[in-house]
């Protein structure tokens, strides 16, 4: 049962002594459930800033629990790196780990991928500035649309073009004998390429959503939390190719 | 109607079911779990029954094959602690109190919670499915260690059981993770106003790390989980080692580590242990305080010991491998800061009965299955030192008296953490007050049944006997003498196994025709207890527990009266 909504200042009465008694009620801003009293909306949406600072710990809840993962899978790969067996024709105890010549083209991906997260930063920061802002949230055309618009574009493709890199490095490999099923340094390259792959692909599905919500017309507020948040994730999947690929150059 | 609980994503009838109220996915997996352990509880007794009485025929099984017990093992303990311990106490009653605790009203995320259930349910019906796999149900223990379980075929539970085990564990991970989004955003950004980090109920700071642990811990299981089945289905060899001869013929694979494996799983495995008891002692906490009608003794000790248990539970997991073969000089590190966790645990232990002392002691159902879990923790807290001294564990390594240590501090110490929060917020849940007389009943024969069980089992491990053994009539001659202690334990699990009927007929009798519950039945000061209008604003004025402040019995968390500085 919804309480009604005081319209006056009502003072605040004596306290009540009456064990688990609610109190008085505190007093209320004159005016009712206006638009600008931030206190009277409901969680979540007080301020212009709520919602997307719970979607930004989000992000980084979730980028927490990728990292994880391939930290998991690094360091199983670095022991491994390091572990010698027991050969049983000679009864000595080897390392049969054959290193891998990384397929040069890998440069190029990171390449692609470092200047990919600089242009995502570049379509954030055009979604929070202040003149376009407070221009479109005056009614006026949507500015901020159009100048985040190209640098969404151009990380989508820049992105593509990391995975079409990844699947040429992986052909490269393959021919030169390297699998899954083949020596584990082979198969630790393929599963941690290959779940970045996944991951990244994740990336990119979120960067044509946030180009689909740019283009509908939605608010203002929403399309910048979308914006945000995908950046965020980018910039955690660039972040991530880093370290993968440090320790696949230098642990070999 | 502004409030996010009212709304729903779904359309027409799916509503009901996919709901993304926080409640209704709190009952959800409460219910889940209640399946889940039932499920549990049917397949440990097929395995006590087959210990004492080998030749036993069951209905529609038959007499149980050796593969078949260890197959009915592995899904007995997999139900136990991946659908029951690590769901209900934090998703189940996070979901159902951890808003209201807080004032937040709900979730920050309705639709990541409600895929993070029906993930859980998805898991749970593949895990279900691989009980009755062709070649058998896996066999290789929930631990599931390679070559054994990687390697297909090598014998009867090795085949697609282990797949689908593999699958559903994958899914659980990322249901896991899903569901511990919520309470990690919920808790750090949506909490009302006044509701400071250290004015927090214990319960919900004990939700919070556990999400954090449940964040990390699955992940890695996940990565885990995933290298396996590529070693099972793709070639690779990341855990198999070279020149391993199966049923005469030599494997492909070669150059992989099974130690690797031990120490992933034993990553997420060791803060596992931790997230499955970390809300039972939140929650014991809170209870505690509340039918003692005193103030939690030691709040912010009780804060930094459950930090400290969260972070500590992250290095010790070699305590699991100490005869695997690995460094002995590890082996010492972790031994040392394994018996570091006793500090912070004994810090919780004494605050439980500092609390308890001199208090007004109400021994309600719920407080019964408080005091219980204090009980069951020391008991099986005890032997963890002892299991974490390499020298004593190369003796009781793999014998029951390790069983007798989880089943103690990870089995029953949580389950009693369960029942206590079921009797306590059945109110929140479905508006009834559980029936007392039968709670008590249900509390003895649990509580008895637990001690008679599980102690014997001690005295198993301390004779050398093996765990994991399908049968000890007519094998090996030294265990013979010990077969009236196994029939001993058999009788009690039985027992144990009649007291939870009593709790099943208490829930489902009181669901319909429980009595109604007042507003605050136990004079709690939470805010859950409170009813506050949709539009009404939230605002906290004091700690969570503030019990006899002076003349009044109880101050609730949002009573502006009687503020006092430094409250």
């Amino acid at each position: 049962m919804p309480k009604p909504i005081i319209h006056d200042v009502t003072p605040v009465e004596a306290p009540q002594i009456q064990a688990g008694g609610r109190g008085p009620t505190p007093p209320q801003a004159p005016g009712g459930p206006d638009r600008d009293d931030w206190d009277r909306w409901p969680q979540g949406s007080r301020g212009p800033r709520e919602k997307l600072r719970r979607y930004r710990l989000l992000v980084a809840a979730i980028l927490v629990a990728i990292f994880f993962f391939f930290i998991a899978i690094t360091s199983a790969y670095v022991i491994r790196q390091n572990t010698t067996v027991l050969d049983t024709r000679t009864n000595e105890m080897v390392n049969n780990w054959r290193p891998i010549h990384l397929p040069p083209v890998l440069w190029i991906n990171t390449i692609l991928l470092l200047v990919s997260s600089l242009t995502i930063e570049l379509a954030r920061r055009q979604m929070f500035r202040e003149p376009q802002a407070t221009q479109e949230w005056l009614g006026m055309g949507s500015p901020t649309r159009s100048r985040s618009l190209p640098w969404l574009g151009i990380t989508l493709i820049l992105g593509l073009g990391f995975l079409a890199g990844q699947v040429i490095a992986w052909r490269e490999l393959n021919a030169q004998g390297v699998y899954l099923a083949a020596n584990p340094s082979g198969a630790f390259f393929f599963i941690l390429t290959g779940a970045h792959a996944l991951h990244l692909i994740g990336g990119v599905c979120a960067l044509l959503w946030a180009a689909t919500v740019s283009v509908r017309r939605t608010r203002l507020e929403q399309r910048q939390i979308v914006v945000d948040v995908s950046a965020w994730y980018w910039h955690g999947m660039g972040a991530l190719w880093a370290y993968i690929f440090a320790v696949l150059y230098w642990v070999r | 109607m502004t409030v996010a609980t009212e709304r729903s994503h779904f359309p027409g009838r799916l509503r009901r079911i996919f709901s993304t109220d926080h409640q209704v996915i709190g009952l959800q997996y409460f219910f889940l779990a209640l399946a889940a352990g039932l499920i549990g509880m049917l397949l440990s007794l097929l395995m006590r029954i087959h210990i004492v009485w080998p030749d036993a025929h069951f209905p529609l099984i038959g007499a149980l094959k050796p593969e078949s017990y260890l197959g009915v093992m592995t899904i007995h303990a997999t139900m136990m602690v991946f659908f029951v311990l690590s769901t209900v106490p934090q998703n189940g009653f996070g979901n159902i109190l951890l808003p209201a605790q807080i004032g937040a009203r709900a979730m920050a995320f309705p639709r990541i919670n409600a895929a993070g259930f029906w993930l859980t349910c998805l898991s749970f019906l593949i895990m279900t499915a691989s009980l009755f796999a062709t070649g058998g149900a896996p066999s290789a223990g929930w631990t599931q260690y390679p070559p054994l379980s990687a390697i297909k075929d090598p014998g009867a539970g090795q085949g697609v059981g282990v797949d689908l085990w593999l699958i559903s564990i994958g899914i659980f991970c990322l249901a896991s993770t899903m569901g511990a989004l919520n309470p990690i955003v919920t808790t750090l950004r949506a909490r009302a106003e006044g509701m400071h980090l250290m004015r927090m109920p214990l319960t919900v700071w004990s939700w919070l790390v556990t999400a954090f642990m449940s964040l990390l811990a699955f992940s890695v299981l996940l990565a885990a989980a995933v290298l396996l089945f590529c070693d099972r289905n793709y070639g690779s060899s990341f855990f198999v080692p070279g020149l391993v001869m199966v049923n005469g013929h030599l494997l492909q694979h070669s150059g992989g580590s099974p130690l690797l494996w031990q120490h992933l799983f034993w990553f997420f495995g060791h803060p596992e242990v931790y997230l499955a008891i970390l809300p039972g002692m939140g929650l014991t906490s809170h209870l505690l305080s509340t039918f003692s009608r005193r103030p939690v003794f030691g709040y912010a000790g009780m804060v930094y010991s459950t930090l400290a248990i969260g972070a500590l539970g992250f290095v010790v997991w070699g305590h699991h491998m100490f005869v695997s073969g690995m460094n002995p000089f590890a082996g010492l590190a972790f031994s040392a800061l394994t018996l570091v966790i006793a500090v912070p645990s004994s810090v919780k232990t004494f605050n439980w009965l500092a609390t308890l002392w001199r208090g007004r002691i109400l021994f309600t159902t719920p407080m019964l299955f408080s005091i219980g879990f204090v009980s069951l923790f020391i008991t099986g807290g005890l032997t963890g030192p002892m299991l974490a001294q390499p020298q004593l564990d190369v003796y009781l390594h793999d014998t029951y008296f390790v069983v007798a240590h989880f089943h103690m501090i990870m089995g029953m110490a949580a389950v009693f953490g369960i029942f206590a929060a079921t009797y306590f917020w059945f109110p929140k849940m479905f508006g009834k007050m559980m029936n007392e007389p039968l709670g008590k009943a249900h509390f003895w024969m649990s509580f008895l049944g637990a001690y008679a069980t599980f102690v014997p089992m001690h005295f198993l491990g301390l004779a050398g006997h093996p765990r994991r053994y399908s049968q000890i009539a007519g094998s090996a001659q030294y265990l013979q003498p010990l077969l009236p202690l196994q029939r001993f334990i058999t009788y009690a699990a039985i027992v144990l196994m009649a007291g939870q009927l009593l709790f099943l007929i208490n829930l489902f009798w009181s669901i319909f025709y429980g009595c109604r519950s007042p507003q605050n039945p136990w004079k709690a000061t939470t805010l859950e207890w409170e009813e506050f209008a949709d539009d009404e604003k939230i605002i906290v004025h004091r700690g969570p527990y503030e019990f006899s402040p002076g003349e009044k019995d109880f101050l609730t968390q949002s009573e502006p009266e009687g503020e006092r500085a430094g409250i």
